[in-house]
């Protein structure tokens, strides 16, 4: 199990080993079971497609990325079971393809888009971003996808729109996790618009290249590096542009815990276990924790977002 | 034997032996399995009273001590493996955790109250004790109680395992209530009528 994270200089192993190898034959395995037991189309199919794409070096951050096998079999995705191994396991059967988004509310060019329709107008690119989990874990991560303020300003919100709300799929027979109330489904969050329009936040559709594996996400999910994971909400099936701000998941589940902001910020702990500090995925088990930074270290993009906002209150 | 066996899959996975590991995050993973077992051994412990005396089988109570030891060396290396590996013995971080997460807390003064526990098991301690030690490893049923409000507390949504072990617990706790009670009315002579 690899778990060494890479130096920044070497090649990426998919750039020299054939991608039926470095997909690891469970990976496979799993993929063929969730055929077998789905009876799918081949548009799932096992080994993913590579995505055509710039490298986006000026917003990347030049930390080694985690392993592909790390990314993909560590997971916060409650919709298929709240364990970290559950996503990569259970999401098998999930179908990401056929997709359509619904664009909604305060905007002139709402209406239902296939994914394709949505994608066509968006040059691709690679973003390799810190990931911050609120559970004080952390990866990089080599994010395939857009600015989403490209896609807001195709939808030409009105003045009236100071929010941005997102929805995830909610498909319970596909999704195991949605069989129980774990969390309100659908899992909902929500953006203010200057957010949202930063060129630091992305839709993705891949991962180290390739199209999104359905445990990260797929077909289409939001990444918003200077706030909690839980933000970066997953499976995309709405886009709705709104006056009031938005509910959000965790904040409904426990509003005293999570909050609509979520910045990652180490003076502001979560009242159960500290911010200060986080453990890099992939560094070892006898690595010590590193220091979190404030904005998850994009405070020099996005700092300016808050000012005059008491970022203690507004967590 | 079988108590052991939780502990002999953890380290083949914690040592990469043959296809196994412990995924992304081994520190977590070896701590909350260690955690998890702990706390199932703890109760399957106080479960061995009620099953002897209700299934009239007196043998059974041979096993507790045994199964009470393997809880708490499940329990010692969950917490070393939290002061260790998790906190590197950052004697700072770890007291501001124990004094300002109460989950934390909660789960710290259960392990303290079973090392006096696991010390005073012996057959020497218990006779040097005598009715002392009844008394004083009545402090299990706390422990046991911290031990699942230290699971419950630090889940985030999804609270059915913590309930099942809370549960039982209850349900250990309350035939013990239950049999104390008739006990004593037993030993409490009846009203003498005059």
């Amino acid at each position: 199990m690899p778990k060494r994270r890479r130096d920044p200089s070497m090649a990426l192993p998919s750039e020299i080993t054939p991608r039926e190898i470095y997909l690891g034959r469970r990976r496979l395995l799993g993929a063929l079971a969730g055929l077998a037991i789905g009876g799918t189309s081949l548009a799932s199919s096992p080994v993913p497609a590579r995505l055509t794409y710039r490298k986006n070096a000026a917003l990347s951050t030049t930390e080694p990325p985690n392993s592909y096998e790390d990314i993909t079999t560590y997971n916060n995705f409650y919709e298929f079971g709240t364990g970290k191994a559950d996503p990569s396991r259970l999401s098998g059967s999930f179908r990401p393809r056929p997709w359509t988004v619904a664009i909604t509310g305060e905007a002139e060019q709402t209406g239902t888009y296939t994914l394709e329709d949505l994608l066509k107008p968006h040059p691709l690119e690679e973003r390799i971003y810190r990931l911050r989990c609120v559970e004080a874990w952390s990866m990089v991560i080599p994010w395939v996808g857009f600015p989403l303020g490209d896609l807001v300003k195709r939808c030409r919100p009105t003045s009236r729109a100071k929010y941005v709300a997102f929805r995830t799929v909610e498909r319970p027979s596909e999704m195991p996790g949605q069989r129980f109330p774990v969390l309100d489904w659908p899992y909902v969050e929500g953006l203010r618009i200057d957010e949202a329009t930063h060129p630091l936040t992305i839709l993705a559709v891949g991962l180290y290249g390739e199209v999104l594996p359905n445990q990260n996400g797929a077909p289409l999910r939001l990444v918003v590096p200077w706030k909690y994971g839980f933000k970066s909400i997953k499976s995309i099936v709405e886009i709705r542009f709104t006056e009031r701000q938005p509910p959000t998941s965790w904040n409904r589940s426990a509003p005293h815990e999570y909050g609509f902001y979520a910045n990652v910020n180490p003076e502001v702990d979560h009242p159960r276990w500290s911010q200060a500090r986080e453990r890099r995925i992939g560094a070892g088990v006898f690595s010590a924790r590193q220091p979190t930074l404030p904005f998850n270290g994009y405070a020099d993009q996005v700092a300016a977002l808050y000012r005059g906002l008491d970022l203690r209150k507004n967590y | 034997m079988l108590c052991g066996l939780p502990l002999a899959w953890l380290l083949l996975r914690l040592f990469e032996i043959g296809d196994f590991g412990l995924g992304a995050n081994p520190i977590d993973e070896l701590m909350d399995r260690l955690g998890e077992w702990g706390l199932r051994l703890l109760i399957a412990t106080l479960a061995v009273t009620p099953l002897a005396v209700t299934l009239r089988k007196p043998w059974l109570m041979s096993v507790r001590r045994l199964l009470g030891l393997y809880a708490f060396t499940y329990l010692a290396l969950h917490f070393l493996t939290w002061f260790v590996l998790d906190q590197w013995f950052d004697l700072r971080s770890i007291v501001a955790d124990v004094v300002k997460r109460p989950y934390i807390t909660a789960g710290f003064t259960a392990f303290a109250l079973l090392v006096p526990l696991a010390v005073t098991s012996t057959d020497r301690w218990m006779r040097r004790l005598g009715r002392r030690w009844h008394r004083l490893h009545r402090l299990v049923y706390v422990a046991a109680i911290l031990g699942c409000v230290h699971f419950w507390w630090q889940v985030k949504a999804d609270w059915r395992e913590p309930a099942i072990y809370a549960t039982v617990l209850a349900l250990l706790l309350g035939w013990r209530l239950r049999r104390a009670r008739a006990r004593s009315r037993l030993a409490k002579p009846a009203p003498a009528s005059a």
